[in-house]
């Protein structure tokens, strides 16, 4: 794969990409299929919904308590980190993240790096950055893997092959790995990617992986997984790189129980995933096994924007299960890609303007009915649909105006015309005798309405202001205005 | 680039915006506790724990027997040797390593894990076929083993060999994560590495069908120890 780069699409062609993505009859079948699974596992779960809304207050106070001790928490875990022997980095940027991990590489003299499942090294591209630079990173993840050998991204940030069917990865697995012919049997499938990774592990210089929680107290990383590759990554090979979202840290370890409980259970429908690793430093002396080096990398790449502001610093109370993404209307119907971001489906929505910028991003939040679905099953309650209102806000606002907490991108969607249209509108409501030779000259020229009316005309018929209005209707009838 | 002007760049953004550091920490504790004190499972024996654990793991496909502190070293010995287990990884040190591998048929050979993984990792991924570890505990609500590594039985004692082995005595079994973390101080100071075992390796990564044996040991096999009576058996 290396050299390779992997397929990058824009946001900003989301428009288009919706259309292709709604023509496509299998795409949009194995996602229904996927959506229809995944919510039902999920409330298989939570039996008990006062049980499910206490756990969901309680998710809730644990990553708000831990948003407001930010700066705090982060030192600290940073002093715990460092005593437990890790050493700890800072990226402000994309950029300087996979610069970090690329200056450990060349240190080591490392050319191969085994991953372990990692969002957040998707969101920095650093496959493709370590691919330009001669180093081979290897997903481990059965779903990180299927997509890596089609050179794609994940469509989904629990389930990254859930755009494919068994026949795809049959097909894949066949055209890839030497001596596999094709097969729609899913235990043969997953036994040959086990094969086809074993020596990846063993040959790795260094391990990758992400980070689901961070403990403050103890300077413990959570790892949350099935497969056990997580735990390949993190102990066999001689350096672990874990990186880390700076937001992931809360301030004590035994925080993290009721929210691992949240995180499996919306996320999968499981009541515990079969591996929860708890890494608290590398190898101690005596020990035998485990990476010998170990660092952590805190990544911020636009997380102080969204935190700059009170309402959408709750962007970050996010433990990325992807339940908002199962019970999305719109998620389901154009899948992950449609979206040409790391973190698609709502959640992506409201995260992806502040990594990105809303100049880059300013359609997302448009593309919601704002059905709400994907609050009411947010375990630690994100207002996602409030959030997206504000985004839309932020997008139209004028890029010239000044406010307390600015976006990246401020006024992306900002037209002059529509602002002259609502300046218009609310001179004429303001002012009775405007609004009533409004009135009567829109009702008299209703023969020029124009039949197309941009984004109106796009799904619907045009509008046509009646042949009277209410008023003159009322007072025909003999009832005063 | 430097990255200690990215960590006073980040951090001065964070301190600029931070709310007034709240000092709710005690009652947020509070709650959590609260929410956890209640539990079902939070009076039941350790028989009953032990019932729990068992049929939570055998519904996720690991193998459970149940035995007494007599009889459980010459249970396994038949089950390795009915499995055809040629090379089984173990901690000759500790007292159950020590006795099951005085149980062993010939057929069935033992080694400890004597030397740093670097020296023969490849050794470890291709021919060891069992490594067996004593759980520090488990946890009943969610069918969950406590395996903390440690010199004699490492972190790939529980990974790399295509089965795993696991002991645990009743004694020790907790009713929930939340009581795990409190009565063993988790807080106070954790261990390079815990890990918290449900079941054999796993995934549902191809079109949700749940497959076993995806990269982590492809079968487990739990003996609980019924020690009940004789209080402290784990030691």
């Amino acid at each position: 794969m290396s050299g390779v780069p992997l397929n990058f699409v824009s946001p900003a062609d989301f428009r288009s990409r919706v259309d292709q993505a709604l023509q496509d009859g299998k795409l949009r079948s194995s996602m229904r299929g996927a959506m229809d699974f995944l919510q039902t596992k999920r409330q298989s779960q939570f039996p008990d919904s006062d049980e499910l809304e206490l756990l969901r207050d309680l998710g809730e106070a644990v990553r708000r308590h831990a948003l407001a001790n930010l700066p705090q928490l982060l030192q600290q875990l940073e002093a715990n980190l460092q005593a437990n022997g890790v050493q700890v980095h800072w990226a402000e940027t994309a950029e300087e993240a996979n610069a970090i991990i690329h200056g450990i590489a060349q240190r080591r003299a490392a050319h191969r790096i085994i991953k372990g499942k990692s969002m957040a090294s998707e969101e920095v591209e650093l496959n493709h950055y370590m691919a330009e630079r001669g180093i081979e990173c290897v997903e481990s993840d059965m779903g990180e893997y299927i997509v890596q050998l089609a050179d794609e991204k994940p469509s989904h940030i629990v389930m990254p092959a859930v755009h494919k069917t068994k026949a795809d990865i049959g097909a894949l697995f066949e055209q890839h790995i030497p001596g596999m012919s094709y097969t729609e049997d899913v235990d043969t499938l997953i036994q040959a990617g086990r094969r086809a990774l074993r020596q990846a592990f063993v040959d790795a210089d260094i391990g990758l992986s992400g980070v689901n929680f961070a403990a403050a107290d103890t300077g413990t990383i959570w790892l949350v997984e099935n497969e056990g590759n997580g735990r390949l990554s993190t102990t066999v090979p001689d350096v672990h790189i874990a990186l880390m979202g700076l937001e992931k840290v809360v301030a004590s370890l035994e925080h993290i129980v009721p929210l691992s409980s949240l995180l499996t259970r919306s996320a999968t429908g499981q009541s515990i995933t079969t591996y929860f690793n708890l890494i608290t430093g590398p190898r101690r002396a005596g020990e035998l096994d485990g990476p010998r080096e170990m660092h952590l990398v805190l990544l911020d790449n636009g997380r102080t924007q969204a935190y700059a502001d009170e309402q959408l610093r709750q962007t970050l109370q996010c433990i990325r299960c992807g339940a908002c993404m199962n019970h999305c209307p719109v998620y389901a119907r154009v899948g992950g890609h449609a979206y040409g971001t790391t973190y698609p489906g709502p959640i992506g929505k409201i995260i992806s303007p502040h990594l990105l910028g809303l100049d880059a991003t300013a359609d997302l939040a448009t593309a919601s009915s704002l059905c709400g679905a994907c609050g009411e099953v947010c375990p630690v309650r994100i207002p996602i649909p409030q959030l997206l209102v504000r985004l839309r806000t932020e997008a139209n606002r004028d890029p010239e105006q000044s406010v307390a907490h600015p976006l990246r991108g401020q006024g992306a969607n900002y037209s002059r015309s529509e602002q002259l249209v609502w300046r218009f509108w609310s001179g004429a409501f303001a002012r009775p005798s405007v609004y009533r030779w409004f009135r009567w000259a829109a009702t008299r020229l209703r023969a020029f309405a124009p039949s197309s009316q941009l984004g109106w005309t796009q799904h619907r018929t045009p509008l046509k202001p009646a042949p009277r209005s209410l008023a003159e209707l009322l007072r025909e009838r003999g009832q005063a205005e | 680039m430097s990255t200690m002007s990215a960590r006073e760049r980040i951090l001065g953004k964070l301190r600029a915006a931070a709310p007034a550091p709240t000092h709710d920490a005690v009652a947020l504790q509070q709650r959590i506790d609260e929410h956890y004190a209640d539990g079902t499972l939070r009076t039941a024996s350790p028989g009953q724990l032990a019932d729990r654990l068992q049929s939570i793991m055998a519904s996720v496909r690991t193998d459970v027997w149940r035995a007494d502190a007599a009889s459980w070293p010459q249970l396994l010995a038949d089950k390795l040797a009915e499995a055809g287990i040629k090379r089984l990884l173990l901690d000759h040190g500790s007292k159950e390593g020590a006795v099951l591998a005085a149980a062993l048929p010939d057929s069935v050979q033992t080694q400890s894990f004597a030397q740093p993984i670097e020296q023969w990792k490849a050794e470890l991924f291709n021919s060891v076929d069992a490594g067996f570890t004593v759980a520090r505990s488990g946890i009943a609500a969610t069918g969950t083993l406590i395996v903390v590594p440690d010199a004699g039985s490492p972190r790939t004692v529980s990974l790399v060999p295509p089965l795993h082995i696991a002991l645990v005595y009743a004694s020790t079994l907790h009713a929930d994560m939340h009581a795990a973390a409190r009565s063993e101080g988790w807080i106070k100071g954790m261990p390079t590495n815990l890990v918290m075992i449900s079941g054999p390796s796993k995934t549902s990564d191809i079109q949700q069908t749940l497959a076993y044996g995806a990269h982590g040991p492809r079968a487990l096999w739990l003996i609980i120890v019924d020690d009940a009576v004789e209080q402290g058996g784990a030691a």
